[in-house]
């Protein structure tokens, strides 16, 4: 039954945060022994994972079996949204800060290094052969000459996939508020099938860089930018497909109402919110 | 609700639990924000006591020059992680340990609006604290580059650099968390009459302070992610030879740093305002004024943030913009300033120790505030930057600013939480030792700084021995009177002191004064109706 709107619901005690921080516990330690240089950190690091997963799932699922049992009144619902807007909006300032290392070194680091401003004689002394350009690996060419990934072939496919990922979601969107279900399965669906086959083109991509255009990690400023912005936002859309599929297994499993269904439209925020994050990349990164 | 005390253990078939649950269990998978409030509190106590120790061993190797106790190395240690517990793991989780508390008891909520993951915001911060402790053990010591991690030198730290980098996104993961709390508790769970501007100012500081958590701790976890990619992963950040740049660590860093110590201050002002109106007997002179000035001095610090950094080479328009807008700050903070005179003007005022920290603090900060408007100046900086008149600048702004309002807060809260009334003579011989020997502390350090002395050097120049010896004295006696301040918290919280009423002080304003003393367990859980808005005020 629905919770009675005139009263607050507080939750019963839960154990899954403190099991969430043990798996942090556990994945920060296991991963700082690794990059020490010790193997077995590798393992404790993977520790920490499972069960930090074995975290999510019962914790989530604890949260759909509340939910689906009418335990949240509106007032639960809209501290949902207000907390899912406030994550999203925590996501966007970590892009920022990569979004900013890009622009700052494309408008002033670089061009600083090749002598602009008032550094003449820093280029004149430390680094004479280098002229201001970008796409750059700096004037060390660490990494070596490479080549640059142009906007157009795999990323633009990748922009169309994604664009229309986010079409696809909000049809299933109507169409759930509609009550047409069968709409809804097959829009969800595709959502999410749009969203893997883009990290698997990603991946492509990244293989085509690694071995045939001596693009990497490594490849100075260019590389380091180019890898951690795709790189973090293909995570964020790998995160955001597997939310997509575990929706899609609820609603065939008739989950969601037409005017109850937060979970679907938190999903729904996050893959716009990835979607807008790629038109940046595309645009910044990409093209210009 | 003056029955609460007997309601709370009735079955209302709508909640899974009504008492506190038996043994760990009730801290371990605590739901309930009291509980979670209590362990942020006594956590940050702590960490409190931990970077304090380590401040004193800083302050005995500089009480004379040369070196006598510790070696260089482990000195840069010192200095890192006093800062990095002091910042992170004593004022911020302090102040989230109150809002916690308080927050929902001053809108009438019965808990914080999202409670499992409350809980989960606490229980990070022992993991990320115990991870950052134990670099002190590890091969290459712990992080010594000071809490700034400024590359190329923090590529230097040993073993114990990606426990820095994992504990730092730890401690931003628990903040990000507490900070969509608490906003989300503030603007979705207040009573049904309290609109925004009828906030108490403790919850309009906080509700800042937590937009100003969320938009930049995500920025610090970037900043040191690129700082474990350049470590381990080949990227050129902050490598100029692969065209980055170790300035834009800087910047970025800053682009979180500043907003950071406001996200310290503003609870602080919150604090304070609640604090003043209740010993004036006036209410609090221009609340909204108030209102809009905490959300400019927000809005400044997030254009301000280079004025760190004078001296590590910017373009003159930068410099320029920075000086200029970091002056700007002092229009809203005196704005707050001088409404807090007014609300003292010709009240009926006592000075119960809530109240003398707060004055304290008013006029303690206030040098601490004048002293950061000498170091805005981008030419003067110059003369100033890493000496030790930064070291008291930033001190005058954290201990008699922050810490001193943390304590008023617990003194003016404590009869509310436990029921008992502190040790008056006791609470207010605490100010008097904390606020004679933060002033000995740090007040000689702008002399010293002005006539040259390097911050987070172990060893200094002969003539600045004296001053440096009453600095470490004066650190010795504040670090010594805070153990007073345990054992009063301890009588009270033991139940040794007169039994508080309701109201506590005299006819304070608020909804956490129509509560019983202590609290019960759970309180607010059908929203008050509260039609005077001078209840709020």
């Amino acid at each position: 039954m629905e919770h009675a709107e005139d009263r607050y619901y507080v939750p019963h005690q839960s154990h899954w945060p403190v099991v969430g921080s043990a798996g942090l516990f556990f994945l920060m330690v296991g991963v700082s022994v690794w990059l020490n240089g010790t193997d077995t950190g590798f393992w404790v690091m993977m520790t920490g994972a499972a069960i930090l997963i074995f975290m999510l799932i019962g914790w989530f699922g604890e949260v759909i079996g509340e939910s689906e049992g009418g335990r949240y009144n509106s007032q639960v619902d809209m501290s949902f949204r207000m907390g899912m807007f406030w994550f999203i909006f925590s996501e966007v300032m970590f892009f920022a800060a990569f979004f900013g290392a890009l622009f700052y070194a494309r408008n002033m680091a670089v061009p600083w290094l090749g002598g602009e401003s008032n550094n003449f004689f820093t280029n004149l002394l430390l680094w004479g052969e280098f002229e201001s350009t970008w796409p750059t690996n700096g004037p060390g060419n660490i990494g070596g000459d490479f080549e640059v990934m142009g906007p157009f072939g795999l990323p633009l496919i990748n922009t169309a996939i994604l664009m229309t990922s986010s079409v696809t979601v909000t049809i299933a969107h109507h169409a759930l508020i509609h009550g047409q279900r069968n709409l809804l399965k097959v829009f969800l669906a595709a959502t999410f099938i749009l969203g893997f086959v883009f990290v698997f083109f990603q991946a492509e991509e990244y293989i085509e860089a690694y071995q045939h255009m001596n693009l990497t990690l490594s490849s100075g400023i260019y590389g380091s930018t180019f890898f951690m912005l795709t790189g973090f936002h293909g995570m964020h859309v790998t995160i955001g497909a597997i939310m997509l599929t575990i929706i899609w297994l609820r609603v065939m499993k008739g989950h969601f109402t037409p005017n109850r269904h937060f979970a679907f439209e938190a999903t729904a925020w996050y893959w716009h919110f990835v979607d807008v994050v790629w038109v940046g990349l595309y645009v910044f990164v990409y093209w210009m | 609700m003056s029955s609460a005390v007997a309601d709370i253990h009735a079955d209302h078939g709508e909640h899974d639990d009504h008492g506190p649950a038996k043994g760990w269990r009730r801290w371990l998978y605590a739901t309930n924000h009291k509980d979670i409030g209590t362990m942020y509190l006594l956590f940050s106590l702590t960490m409190f006591f931990a970077g304090g120790t380590m401040a004193l061993i800083i302050r005995s190797e500089l009480f004379s020059p040369g070196l006598q106790f510790v070696d260089p190395a482990f000195f840069n240690q010192m200095t890192t992680m006093h800062a990095l517990i002091m910042v992170f793991g004593a004022v911020m989780p302090a102040f989230v340990g109150l809002a916690n508390w308080m927050i929902p008891l001053m809108i009438g909520a019965p808990d914080m609006a999202l409670p499992r993951m409350n809980n989960w915001s606490f229980w990070i911060l022992p993991v990320a604290f115990s991870i950052l402790g134990s670099t002190l053990f590890m091969a290459g010591g712990a992080p010594a580059s000071g809490w700034t991690m400024y590359p190329p030198l923090v590529l230097q730290t040993g073993d114990a650099f990606p426990f820095l980098i994992f504990s730092v996104h730890l401690m931003g993961l628990s903040s990000i968390m507490g900070a969509i709390n608490v906003i989300v508790t503030i603007i979705n769970m207040r009573a049904p009459d309290m609109s925004l501007l009828k906030m108490p100012m403790f919850v309009w500081t906080w509700l800042i302070t937590a937009y100003l958590l969320i938009a930049v701790m995500p920025v610090l976890a970037g900043a040191v992610t690129m700082l474990l990619t350049d470590q381990f992963f080949g990227t050129s950040f902050f490598l100029a030879a692969g065209g980055g740049d170790p300035v834009m660590f800087q910047h970025i860093f800053w682009f979180f740093g500043h907003p950071e110590v406001y996200i310290m201050i503003l609870p602080a002002f919150g604090v304070v305002s609640e604090i003043i109106p209740t010993f004036s007997r006036k209410p609090l002179f221009g609340h909204d004024s108030m209102v809009y000035a905490a959300s400019s001095i927000a809005f400044l610090s997030f254009i301000v943030w280079a004025h760190h950094m004078f001296t590590v080479g910017m373009p003159l328009t930068g410099q320029m913009f920075f000086m200029f807008a970091t002056m700007l700050i002092a229009v809203p903070t005196g704005v707050k300033i001088f409404n807090w005179l007014a609300t003292m003007w010709r009240g009926a005022m006592t000075f119960e120790t809530p109240m003398l920290f707060s004055l304290g603090f008013v006029f303690l900060f206030t040098i601490g505030g004048f002293s950061g408007l000498m170091l805005a100046i981008a030419p003067a900086d110059i003369q100033y930057h890493d000496s030790y008149f930064v070291v008291a600048h930033f001190h005058y702004v954290l201990v008699p600013g922050s810490i001193f309002a943390l304590m008023a807060a617990v003194y003016y809260w404590m009869p509310k939480w436990t029921g008992h009334l502190y040790n008056e003579s006791l609470g207010k011989l605490h100010f008097w030792l904390s606020t004679i020997f933060v002033n000995l502390t740090f007040f000689p350090m702008h002399f010293v700084g002005l006539a040259g002395m390097p911050r987070r050097i172990p060893d200094y120049s002969t003539q600045f021995t004296d001053f440096n010896a009453i600095a470490s004295i004066g650190a010795f006696g504040f670090g010594l009177s805070q153990l007073l301040f345990v054992f009063i918290v301890f009588q009270c919280v033991r139940n040794k002191g007169e039994i508080a009423t309701q109201e506590v002080w005299d006819n304070p304003t608020g909804l956490e004064w129509t509560v019983p003393s202590p609290a019960p367990y759970h309180t607010f859980e059908t929203p008050p109706r509260v039609t005077s808005g001078a209840a709020f005020s």
